[in-house]
């Protein structure tokens, strides 16, 4: 102990430093509890007022400091924009339910199917208690399940300034990296899911290297048949092979008025992880090896919605 | 200027009032502000677990959540679990009979994430076990005691919840 008290500087004797404790940088902090107050709050910081949803993201970028928000709108207390309910043949969702909920709600489970079997991969239950649907769409991480499942699903986003509201196709939301198309003074309120159709099967697959990681590669598929069981629509949208979710528009052509077969779903296969995808590749698996992945996994996705869409009829 | 928020926080059916910087993360909050350090702090960007709590009965990361953001909430720490000194919940009886820790650094994250899943989950396989703890990391054990540890705990919680 006396060896160490030596150390301490003889210059400046003075209490030791105080731990610490504050590990995100300084932000202006409001937490409005009406959609309205917030919107006020987006149109007058703009750019500058960063939502926080769940924070599952965003609270550990400010951490380690990658992200340094100046003013933070919490919307948290909005209990307004948690629900689901069944609206004109859509689901809808506000933005702010907690993936929890919508994971344990059985409408969606009987409704949206793929949205259903997607969020038991996102992270841990404890991430997704405090996660929420809207806060990882707007995310836009290429790595994450619900922007595919969107875009699979062509699922509409609500948006809503001070001055009003706009829908906006899940094809226009994603904007590339992290980033999404709303203006600045725009908040996301509600994500509207359309029902499954009749004939129609649809499955989510992703290979992590253990429970809950971000996946390697991972896609979700929808085949809809016609009356003679051949296949009538496909859409294959895959995670972290690109800046976004990535729509394998080339391989999903390549079965449509085809008999859904196994030779069919190792061609649609080969032809998104060659021809509609590039991946970039990361610490633990090579661009190659996301090829691979993808191909093995929409053959299988694509079995398993077919043996889904035979028995919803 | 700094800002700084008036917030009510219950712990363990404790009420606190206390004044704070909204970057205050809610883990930080708890260890060192309420003095209740049983909450456990690894990785600081929610991939460990050690610092799971029950936020409004249910299962959070408390280092990636601001205190702020708990005002009006009702929290739950590993401290909140043993009715006295004397006694330890069926919980954490278990986790010492099976061998359920060595260090014990990443434990209250493990009791905090099996108290609620055992609640609703009274009578579970191995395999879901190993699933409801998957967000919780151990260097030490390997995790076959604390998935013995868990499977005993479900037993001893039917019996006494």
């Amino acid at each position: 102990m006396l060896g160490l008290l030596s150390l301490w500087p003889t210059t400046k004797i003075g209490p030791p430093p105080t731990v610490e404790l504050m590990k995100p940088a300084p932000f202006e902090y409001y937490a409005p509890d009406s959609l309205e107050a917030a919107l006020e709050l987006k149109s007058q910081h703009g750019d500058e007022g960063k939502p926080l949803a769940g924070g599952q993201s965003l609270i550990p970028a400010m951490n380690f400091r990658v992200a340094q928000p100046s003013l933070l709108i919490d919307l948290n207390r909005i209990d307004d924009l948690r629900y689901i309910r069944k609206q004109n043949g859509e689901m809808r969702i506000g933005a702010m339910t907690l993936q929890s909920q919508a994971e344990h709600d059985k409408l969606v489970e009987k409704q949206v199917p793929l949205l259903h079997e997607a969020i038991p991969n996102i992270a841990h239950s404890q991430i997704r208690n405090r996660g929420t649907v809207g806060g990882s769409l707007a995310h836009a991480d290429p790595a994450a399940e619900l922007p595919v499942v969107a875009l699979a699903l062509d699922a509409r986003f609500r948006a809503q300034n001070k001055g009003g509201e706009r829908w906006i196709e899940a094809k226009d939301f994603f904007a590339g990296l992290f980033a999404n198309s709303l203006q600045t003074d725009e908040l996301l309120v509600e994500i509207a899911f359309p029902e499954m159709p009749a004939n129609t099967g649809t499955s989510f697959m992703e290979v992590a290297r253990r429970s809950g990681d971000y996946a390697m590669a991972g896609l979700a598929a929808l085949l809809m048949l016609d009356k003679e069981g051949k296949c009538k629509k496909a859409r294959l949208v895959y995670l972290n092979v690109g800046d976004g979710p990535v729509d394998a528009v080339q391989a999903a052509v390549s079965l449509i008025g085809k008999k859904p077969n196994a030779a069919a779903f190792k061609e649609a296969g080969q032809i998104a992880s060659q021809k509609d995808m590039s991946p970039l590749g990361n610490l633990h698996a090579t661009p190659d090896y996301q090829r691979h992945l993808s191909a093995v996994l929409t053959e299988r996705a694509l079995a398993q919605a077919f043996k889904r869409a035979q028995a919803r009829k | 200027m700094t800002q700084s928020f008036p917030i009510s926080v219950t712990i363990n059916g404790k009420q606190h009032e206390k004044n704070v910087e909204p970057r205050l993360l809610l883990a930080d909050f708890i260890r060192h502000e309420i003095g209740l350090t049983g909450t456990h702090i690894g990785c600081e960007h929610g991939v460990c677990g050690a610092c799971t709590i029950l936020f409004d009965g249910k299962p959070v990361r408390s280092c990636i959540m601001l205190a702020v953001q708990a005002d009006g909430h009702e929290l739950m720490t590993v401290e909140g679990l043993a009715k006295s000194e004397e006694e330890m919940h069926p919980l954490q009886n278990a986790f010492w009979e099976a061998h359920g820790l060595q260090c014990g650094f990443c434990t209250p994250g493990f009791l905090m994430t099996l108290l609620p899943y055992l609640q609703e989950n009274p009578d579970p396989s191995e395999t879901e076990i190993r699933e409801a703890i998957s967000g919780n990391l151990c260097r030490c054990t390997g995790y076959q005691h604390i998935v013995d540890a868990a499977l005993l705990a479900a037993k001893k919680m039917q019996a006494s919840p």
